[in-house]
């Protein structure tokens, strides 16, 4: 480095030997987002750009809306509104169920905290494929919890559980509960105690300090996780192909029959292209409603 | 609101831990009233247990005569400053003072009253509508302080509320929280390890150590009239030497027979050990005194003079090794009183600033 500074008066150094360090030093920044870059544009940006061209080119090789015009057909538009349904069930489902445990993980202690957390963890180090069949043991017709509930005598016959709305819904609701869990919990952590303890010492009861501070302060992991499970459930594929028992079909499953059954890349095309834009625009309102960016502002 | 608060016989064992022992307090009515002592002396737990957030083992808080300790937290009527401020991140300035009043369910235009007077009386009213992360560490002090005394609670609690701040500010602010006190004269009870806050702002100091309290005085007692070495040690700076108690009640040092004030520590002398607390401060290096001066005269060799701005340290040694500051105030140094290292001298301390303290902690 010594032989960069330019011979002059001692102790004087020329100025462009200040400069040159300062380019050089934002260079090396810039090429630290080089892999990362690189990564992203040859696995996202080119396939989807490529997708975007194919929707619109129709069977005879021209530019067409033809594959968009499809999408407006009754099948289509029955697809849409049940993998909507189903990823809000999912999603309210998942809240309901994620909020009180991340909540009691968070006001655990660290020791019972990290042995509670193997617990939301563990399904998550196991095969979907193998939890979903996991599941079609217990659901089906004479698997366990019908017999239990028929033994029990709460029913007579046994319900349908599986390959329906219902099996899917369970099976979802099961897989993507810890992409609710981990982000509330790790919001949660960073509450500071003394807020509940201010907010008491206010003369907030214990509901009304959770309430007024807790769950506001927790709406970031909030955003974070309805976001996720919102948008996997979107596009899930495995769990409603096999607990659908072909009577639930989601966006996913026609974009897979579009491409294997009738090797229509432009229809398959123009349904993922419908389904990222509706994504993003749920994406952007749920941003207006949870008001994340205020909340992150000028922290 | 002035109410008196009367702790009675306070503990609390987290396991065969005792962090308070039998603690024994009563505060009068609008009194400021600090708790000294250093870390992991229990003084927050004693805190904690005022403000309902910790379960005492046993014992009893009167305030005004009715038991705080069966109340929950949210029904006491305890204004609470923290360190850290826990100003609400999600409120503004205005909504974080106006919370405990919402809470009341007081109108919007009395909230808006309220509120501003409250922010008044800690010069912020011209901040009202700001986010609470666009403020300074002292601005956020007194958000919280504002919160804390809007809705006129019955004790102010406030735990080591100052400590976050740096120097100049927070004894700004320690001047400030007195004329406060001095106009709202809530029932108060600070926290603090910082001995010179303690001084400045109490009416008075209770001296925490281990669990136990030492000392409950005034400011003036505790620096003067310490009871014990380790608040001699913990208040202000000491030297302490080694005192030998004669049978006929008479007390020496080195061998020399101490003069001492009148009310010398009656505990002090029944204590296995004492010790003669002497001030820097209150020393002076003189001239060789007669006997019937009413001052003890210690001989010793200067070793070192180190220059603190305000004043002059001399470090001297006893013939037994032992060391012993004595601070000298720019007048005397001007007048030719330094002494230069190797230059035997003699420390003279007037008999009421020789305080006898036992060796107790």
């Amino acid at each position: 480095m010594t032989g960069m500074i330019s011979a002059g008066a001692p102790g004087s150094t020329d100025t462009t030997y200040f400069a040159r360090a300062e380019r050089k030093e934002a260079l090396s920044f810039a090429l630290l987002a080089v892999p990362g870059l690189v990564v992203i544009g040859l696995l996202l940006i080119v396939p989807v750009g490529w997708l975007f061209v194919l929707s619109f080119i129709g069977k005879d090789g021209g530019v067409s809306l033809e594959n968009y015009a499809r999408l407006a057909q009754p099948v289509y538009v029955i697809t849409f509104v049940t993998t909507f349904q189903i990823a809000g069930i999912v999603t309210v489902g998942s809240i309901l169920l994620g909020y009180p445990v991340a909540y009691l993980l968070s006001q655990l202690s660290p020791r019972a905290a990290a042995i509670c957390m193997i617990f939301v963890i563990l399904p998550f180090w196991t095969s979907v494929l193998v939890r979903t069949y996991a599941w079609l043991v217990l659901l089906q017709r004479r698997g366990l919890i019908n017999s239990w509930l028929v033994s029990l005598g709460i029913i007579n016959e046994p319900i349908p559980l599986v390959n329906n709305f219902i099996g899917t819904t369970i099976g979802m609701l099961h897989v993507l509960l810890p992409f609710m869990i981990l982000p509330l919990y790790s919001s949660m952590k960073t509450i500071d105690t003394d807020y509940l303890k201010a907010a008491s010492s206010c003369g907030a009861s214990p509901m009304r300090a959770f309430w007024d501070v807790f769950f506001p302060l927790s709406r970031p992991g909030l955003f974070a996780g309805t976001v996720l499970v919102f948008i996997l459930s979107l596009g899930f594929y495995l769990t409603p192909a096999l607990l659908g028992g072909g009577r639930v079909s989601m966006w996913s499953m026609q974009i897979a029959t579009n491409v294997s059954t009738y090797s229509n890349w432009g229809a398959a095309s123009a349904l993922g292209v419908l389904l990222l834009v509706v994504t993003i625009a749920i994406l952007a309102a749920l941003n207006k409603v949870f008001r994340v960016d205020k909340l992150y502002g000028g922290r | 609101m002035k109410v008196p608060v009367s702790i009675r016989g306070l503990s609390k064992k987290f396991g065969s831990f005792e962090a308070l022992k039998d603690i024994n307090l009563d505060i009068a009515p609008g009194e400021f009233v600090t708790l000294l002592g250093p870390s992991g002396s229990g003084k927050t737990t004693l805190l904690q247990v005022l403000a309902g957030f910790v379960t005492p083992t046993s014992g009893s808080i009167l305030v005004a005569g009715e038991e705080l300790l069966t109340k929950p937290p949210h029904q006491r009527e305890i204004g609470l400053v923290f360190q850290n401020y826990a100003l609400f991140p999600h409120m503004n300035v205005f909504e974080n003072v106006a919370y405990p009043l919402k809470l009341r369910r007081l109108s919007r235009s009395e909230i808006e009253i309220r509120v501003r007077g409250a922010l008044d009386m800690v010069r912020l009213s011209q901040f009202i509508d700001r986010s609470v992360d666009k403020l300074s560490g002292g601005q956020k002090q007194r958000v919280a302080l504002a919160r804390a005394i809007v809705f006129e609670p019955r004790i102010l609690l406030m735990d080591e509320s100052l400590s976050a701040l740096d120097k100049k500010l927070r004894e700004q602010m320690q001047i400030e929280l007195r004329h406060l006190h001095e106009r709202l004269h809530t029932t108060t009870v600070f926290v603090t390890h910082d001995q010179r806050e303690a001084l400045t702002m109490s009416d008075r100091i209770a001296v925490i150590n281990n669990g136990a309290l030492i000392q409950f005085d005034t400011p003036r007692a505790i620096y003067d009239r310490p009871r014990t070495r380790f608040v001699a040690d913990f208040v202000g700076e000491t030297t302490f030497l080694p005192v030998e108690l004669g049978t006929g009640g008479g007390a020496s040092v080195f061998g020399t027979p101490l003069r001492l004030p009148d009310h010398a520590g009656a505990s002090a002398a029944n204590s296995r050990e004492s010790w003669l607390a002497l001030r820097p401060e209150k020393l002076a290096i003189g001239p060789v005194v007669g006997p019937e001066a009413e001052v003890n005269s210690f001989s010793a060799v200067a070793r070192e003079t180190i220059f603190q701005g305000d004043s002059l340290l001399v470090i001297a040694g006893f013939a037994d090794g032992q060391n012993i500051a004595v601070r000298l105030v720019p007048q005397e140094a001007n007048r030719g009183l330094v002494p230069t290292p190797g230059q035997p001298i003699h420390i003279n301390v007037h008999r009421n600033d020789s305080i006898l303290v036992s060796g107790d902690v």
